[in-house]
């Protein structure tokens, strides 16, 4: 029991460690209808930037605001030289771009940086909370704690006048035009956001296991995140992340022994088909109708 | 002037559905599949083996890929996986004793039977959540061939091709494997460009455009769909096995992993969706263009003319395949077909600019 009890809150703080991951998909994809599956990258790149600005000797509380400044210009970049040409293109192009971005920065940034695992000292202290018989990493604690603020604070933020400008190029691109929003700025925004929000998952991603390029491949529990929340839905990415990151830890805990291992990739696999058959939306997407 | 029209006139219908409209055209075919067939004879075995074989097998492989992404529409970011039932089925089947003809047939029909079974998502979403779906299947079979040893022989084995003879010629030397591969190739671009005449292409076609509208004029999205995975799986799985029997001759699961799915839907769109041509250049492109450019800046780091370190060297081939699909989607989104189509299209009409209307 006492086992089952600490997969289960560690899987839910992982699942909401990876909601960090997902929340960046989930603004870009809501804001400008774009699969971003160069996410994982993004926040690879983020957790090279704050270990490279506390390479400069900075404390890592100064380090995280300027790492999430240049991830902001980044996100800011990625858009308009990239994404902004591919408007109105089949969703294949933007897939096969994303993933030629992720591709890109999975070589670029560890081939300049270095390929070795890169330390990133939050100041958490290592020794688990322990409580009864359960044992709870306490970075995973913290990064849990930081995902539900920051999703609360991504809703708070879609409330504000600009959130609300986001929201309304979400629905409609050229309706937006038309009541004088500025689609690309808004675009360019939302690209931003994702950029800062990877370097928060960089930073606590890289300090549970080191910065390098194994971080890009949180990309796939963040892709079964939001297919299961919902990709257009913020507040399915938390309740998405709690449910793959369970789901994901229980059962592996219990199979690993059995079918002899990384049955954590089965899991991930089985839900994104699973949601895919039978609500192919989310739990909390939007549906859309098509007409032809 | 290359491309003389002057003196071609189809003046039945018989003429102007020719495959190959401007006596040029086949010309240049006949050229090349000679120079083709007798690589052999004049490249050295050491770039036949390395370069030209691969290339020709990939092609094969892009080819399968763009009968479902380029003609039928549907995205598929898990062929990897198709190609490695292929692959582990027909090594398995000539382990147990059937010939290898009939092995090649029987992979091809077991990756098209658990590559409709793929296709089945395709039947409920398209766009994004195929996408998805298809990259979940490729992690599941990728898990099930890792981890049943009666397939993969164990989690890091490495499975050996059995000797086998084709047709009662003994596919050993490299020669005899570049024949058989060139032989599959070959066979797959003809059925390629004839089955964009058939009633079946045109539903694929249909389909691709819109399938509610495809629909409505009676071409049957469910059918046309599962068509569609199956014949592209046969034709992928026999691709896997031929792979495997004469490239790798020694089978690992990393060997078709999602970075080769990847690879391979780059081929396609680096290439050209839908194109014949497109495949062939797509697949010589994205498969020796970072090989020929990571040789050419480690030439230039061994002189000391570009100091880098070992470090980006060995990260350059990721670098320059990312950027090299970027380049494509923004500048070219058409491909490589494309590219031909225009310079081919220039000497249509060379010394002029411009064609009547």
């Amino acid at each position: 029991m006492a086992y089952f009890l600490e997969l289960l809150i560690s899987g839910a703080l992982t699942g909401l460690m990876y909601s960090l991951v997902a929340l960046g998909f989930v603004l870009i994809y809501k804001s400008a209808g774009v699969p971003n599956l160069a996410q994982g990258a993004l926040v690879m790149t983020a957790g090279y930037a704050v270990w490279l600005v506390m390479a400069w000797g900075l404390n890592v509380w100064i380090a995280i605001p300027i790492a999430a400044a240049i991830m902001f210009g980044f996100g800011l970049v990625v858009e308009r030289l990239l994404l902004r040409r591919m408007v109105g293109q089949p969703v294949i192009m933007v897939v096969m771009l994303t993933l030629g971005l992720e591709i890109l920065l999975r070589g670029m940034v560890p081939g300049i940086l270095g390929s070795t695992p890169k330390p990133i000292d939050l100041g958490i202290d290592f020794a688990p909370i322990i409580i009864g018989d359960v044992f709870i990493n306490r970075t995973s604690l913290y990064g849990g704690i930081v995902a539900l603020a920051l999703v609360g604070a991504s809703l708070l933020f879609f409330r504000t006048r600009t959130g609300t400008k986001l929201r309304a190029v979400s629905d409609d691109h050229v309706s937006s035009w038309a009541v004088g929003i500025s689609v690309e700025r808004a675009i360019g925004i939302s690209w931003g956001l994702a950029g800062i929000a990877a370097v928060v998952a960089g930073a606590l991603w890289g300090s549970s296991q080191g910065v390098d390029w194994t971080l890009s491949a949180l990309l796939f529990p963040a892709v079964a995140v939001v297919i299961l929340g919902g990709v257009d839905s913020v507040p399915g990415v938390l309740v998405g992340g709690i449910l793959v990151g369970v789901l994901g830890t229980v059962i592996p805990g219990y199979l690993d022994s059995v079918a002899g291992g990384s049955t954590r990739d089965v899991v991930t696999s089985l839900i994104i088909l699973l949601t895919i058959m039978v609500r192919p939306f989310g739990i909390f997407g939007r549906e859309d109708i098509e007409r032809i | 002037m290359f491309y003389r029209l002057s003196g071609t006139y189809h003046t039945s219908y018989q003429a102007d559905r020719k495959l190959w409209k401007i006596p040029t055209d086949r010309w240049l075919v006949i050229g090349l599949l000679i120079l083709a067939l007798l690589a052999p004879l004049y490249v050295s075995p050491l770039y036949l083996g390395s370069y030209v074989l691969p290339w020709v097998i990939w092609s094969a492989a892009a080819l399968s890929l763009t009968l479902l992404m380029g003609l039928a529409g549907q995205l598929h970011f898990g062929f990897a996986a198709v190609m490695a039932i292929g692959a582990y089925a027909s090594i398995h089947l000539v382990r147990a004793g059937i010939p290898f003809e009939i092995a090649l047939l029987l992979s091809g029909l077991i990756s098209a039977v658990i590559g409709a079974v793929f296709g089945g998502a395709a039947l409920r979403v398209k766009g994004l959540y195929l996408v998805m779906a298809t990259l979940a299947m490729q992690y599941l079979v990728d898990w099930v061939v890792v981890n049943v040893p009666a397939i993969s022989g164990g989690a890091h084995a490495t499975l050996r091709t059995p000797e086998v003879s084709f047709l009662f010629l003994p596919i050993e030397s490299l020669a005899s494997r570049y024949w058989l591969a060139l032989g599959w190739a070959v066979l797959l671009t003809v059925f390629f460009m004839n089955v964009k005449r058939t009633s079946f292409g045109r539903a694929l076609v249909a389909i691709r455009d819109k399938d509610f509208a495809a629909a409505v004029i009676g071409v049957d999205p469910f059918r046309t769909k599962l068509m569609a995975f199956f014949t592209s799986s046969f034709m992928g799985g026999v691709t896997g096995a031929i792979l495997a029997f004469c490239f790798y001759r020694a089978v690992t699961p990393e060997q078709f992993g999602f970075n080769v799915s990847i690879q391979l839907v780059a081929m396609v769109l680096v290439g050209g969706l839908g194109s014949v041509i497109g495949s062939w250049l797509g697949a010589g492109f994205v498969l020796l263009a970072p090989i020929f450019l990571t040789n050419l800046v480690s030439g230039l780091a061994a002189s000391g003319w570009v100091p880098v370190s070992q470090n980006f060297l060995s990260h350059l081939p990721l670098m320059i395949y990312g950027a090299m699909i970027i380049g494509f989607l923004l500048l070219e989104p058409l491909g490589l077909a494309k590219i031909y189509d225009n310079i081919r299209k220039y000497f249509l009409v060379w010394p002029f600019r411009h064609a009547r209307s």
